[in-house]
């Protein structure tokens, strides 16, 4: 009984405890992200944003998670069921496992593997399934368009990322996300984004395309397409797609910070770096990190208009592809002769 | 040099920059809408807003059943029956409004030959059903009394263009 | 152990059961999507076997990639099963025979693992332990050491059959008025605008 006790049962509680750690704040998170979006397109556009619901509207995301909850679920009857359903969970599932692989701090993480990038760019790359699926479930031209384009750009994305991804490998030798963190220790210099600026840029546009948000967000183009894939989706199945979405651009946010801007590094060497308050100022730093970048996603909604397919293809294939193989090569050869 | 600027320019993308710079700035801007309930926008003196029946400083109303207003409403929402009063004075015993067919061109305050009729600077009165905006003579004399400050003030500020 | 048992067999068993689900549906999407749960079982196996570098690499390439593809065409292709299902008999044989190769290649290969144990130890585990490096070293030592020749020649294979794709695709059409992104960011404002005072009653001269 000892021996199951203390060989399963404890380690069991304890993931447990961890993930509801690491999942009940991402979820207040992408709540309280989709009013910071909401407020920051308000003020650049000159207007109120939100303000009614609570102080300056803070409880509003609250007001619309209430609101979407009692909404009535739609069934289209022509919809082929189990898929319908089941689209939507499979975007929310995987919007929230990927967080297993990221590390907070040092040795801060749900699971510590050796290949955490592979897997964050596996659960990435599945992240399309909940698109396509739900598309072509929902037996409607507008759905189905919607999640053609939305998963040819997001396989076009795959591949420019997977160069940057491999560009940050061989700077580091390692696949272990907390090593790459480790590996950029030293002031904000030697993060990087300094010698690997251009993929910095390409993997944050990619990002971009790759969580479908503006400028690059065809698959549900409200002008055209009415809502793209979400269309026949409403109430809580809509809200997984939409809290999915949202997951995925923390996700985002937090993968270019782990990989190019030094992870919970400070830009300076200063403060505290071990024990409770070494985590907490690495937690600090790390959100600070996210916030920025979230930030840039919301800046960029406000500012771009949105891309044309074709030249959305184009720019993936025909200006960040060779872009990043050549810049792979260089790195290759810099790192061959140069040897840290 | 022109092709190194622009190789430049698009090599840095400049262009992104410069868009990024300026939704970043107006970020700082002063808010072009007003928090409608709370605050609200200025409103000229000849705003046309709703309805209302005037009385003389004694409390009479103004209003001699002329029908002018009624002959001159393109919409044809206002009706009026009139009699003699008891004192000899001819006055309305029916002025209704269907503020439905009302367009709000103001006419009816042009025609009044003793400013009886004016539109007030209200436009704050929707009504959860269609009778609520069938007006009668009560209701638009109580506009008149509940709104005579403001309206005698923006007949004054209005005067000398007349 | 028992946790590791536990999920073996219910990753194999879920492998299996889709597996055979993919032929069976009658949706083709359905196998499909059967067929991604597979794969995804499949990675989960060699987790458990400790090969995550080849799990993920499943995952992304297959998965990920391939199996969007996939995905892609059996729901655009408007299927005729009742035309799809006429040629069954015909090719049961080809099938049968495929089928028994394969199952005779399997049995060779338990057989003689069974045999001659020493025989395969060498091509079972030519990497060092698992304690020692990380299978994705463990890969790479092997696989640019050992088979470069073999790797590289498959790459070429893949970089020819990718430049034989584009070249089979790829046509040019003449006549085609063509958007030309760079000549568009090259133009600017000075070049683009001119500003001209335009007097009352005179028109632009």
């Amino acid at each position: 009984m000892a021996e199951f006790w203390n060989g399963y049962l404890l380690p069991g509680i304890l993931i447990l405890a961890q993930i509801l750690v690491l999942v009940v704040p991402l979820l207040l998170a992408v709540a309280y992200l989709t009013l910071m979006e909401r407020k920051v397109l308000a003020a650049m556009q000159l207007r109120m944003g939100p303000n009614v619901v609570g102080p300056f509207g803070l409880f509003q995301p609250w007001a619309d998670a209430v609101k979407l909850m009692f909404k009535e679920p739609i069934l289209p009857t022509g919809a082929n069921k189990v898929v319908f359903v089941i689209a939507p969970m499979i975007t929310f599932i995987l919007a929230l496992i990927a967080w297993a692989v990221i590390p907070l701090g040092t040795g801060l993480v749900i699971a510590n593997i050796n290949v955490g990038i592979l897997y964050l760019f596996a659960i990435s790359s599945l992240g399309v399934y909940g698109i396509i699926m739900a598309g072509w479930a929902s037996n409607s031209r507008y759905a189905f368009l919607g999640a053609l384009r939305s998963s040819a750009q997001m396989v076009s994305y795959e591949v420019s990322m997977g160069f940057v991804i491999i560009t940050v490998l061989l700077l580091v030798g390692s696949l272990n996300l907390g090593h790459i963190v480790e590996a950029q220790h030293g002031g904000f210099w030697k993060w990087h984004w300094v010698p690997l600026f251009p993929m910095f840029i390409v993997f944050f546009i990619s990002a971009l395309a790759e969580t479908n948000r503006h400028p690059f967000d065809l698959p549900e183009a409200e002008a055209e397409l009415v809502a793209g894939y979400q269309v026949e989706y409403s109430s809580m199945s809509f809200a997984l797609f939409f809290l999915g979405e949202y997951a995925n651009m923390i996700l985002m946010s937090a993968m270019t910070a782990i990989l190019f801007m030094g992870g919970w590094l400070p830009p300076f060497e200063f403060g505290p770096t071990a024990g409770v308050l070494g985590a907490l100022w690495g937690f600090f730093w790390f959100f600070l990190k996210i916030f920025v970048l979230l930030f840039v996603f919301i800046w960029i909604r406000a500012t771009l208009p949105r891309y044309r397919y074709d030249q959305l293809m184009r720019i993936g294939w025909k200006v960040f592809l060779p872009l990043s193989l050549i810049y792979l090569v260089i790195v290759a050869g810099f790192v061959t002769y140069w040897p840290r | 040099m022109g092709f190194l600027d622009r190789t430049g320019r698009t090599l840095f993308l400049a262009e992104l920059a410069s868009g990024m710079a300026l939704t970043f700035r107006y970020m700082f801007k002063k808010r072009a809408t007003v928090n409608y309930p709370y605050q609200k926008g200025p409103l000229s003196p000849r705003f046309r807003g709703e309805h209302a029946l005037r009385r003389y400083p004694s409390g009479e109303e103004r209003c001699i059943a002329c029908k002018l207003c009624e002959a001159i409403c393109p919409a044809q929402a206002i009706t009026i029956e009139a009699e003699p009063r008891d004192d000899g004075s001819r006055r309305t015993t029916r002025y209704d409004i269907d503020m439905t067919k009302c367009i709000y061109c103001g006419f009816c305050q042009e025609a009044c030959p003793v400013d009886a009729i004016v539109e007030g600077p209200n436009f704050e009165y929707s009504a959860e059903t269609r009778e609520e905006l069938f007006y009668d003579k009560n209701k638009l004399l109580a506009n008149g009394d509940r709104w005579e400050y403001e309206i005698a003030r923006n007949l004054e500020a209005d005067a000398p263009y007349r | 152990m028992i946790v590791q048992a536990i999920a073996f067999y219910l990753f194999a068993a879920v492998t299996v059961g889709s597996a055979f689900l993919v032929i069976t549906a009658k949706n083709p999407v359905h196998s499909v999507l059967f067929l991604i749960l597979a794969f995804f079982n499949a990675a989960a196996l060699f987790v458990l076997m400790g090969a995550e570098f080849i799990a993920m690499i499943l995952v992304i390439v297959y998965v990920g990639a391939v199996a969007v593809l996939f995905l892609f065409v059996v729901m655009m292709l408007d299927i005729n099963f009742v035309e799809l299902r006429q040629g069954f008999q015909q090719y049961l044989p080809f099938g049968l025979l495929i089928g028994a190769i394969l199952l005779v290649e399997l049995i060779l290969i338990l057989a003689g693992s069974i045999a001659a144990p020493d025989a395969l130890a060498p091509a079972a585990s030519p990497a060092p332990s698992l304690d020692q490096v990380t299978n994705t070293h463990a890969l790479g030592a092997v696989l640019y050491t050992k088979y470069i020749y073999l790797f590289q020649g498959a790459g070429l294979v893949l970089l020819v059959a990718m430049i034989g794709a584009i070249v089979l695709t790829h046509r040019k059409r003449e006549g085609v008025k063509k958007q030309d992104s760079f000549a568009q960011f090259a133009r600017r404002r000075e070049e683009a605008v001119e500003l001209k005072k335009v007097e009352p009653g005179q028109g632009i001269q």
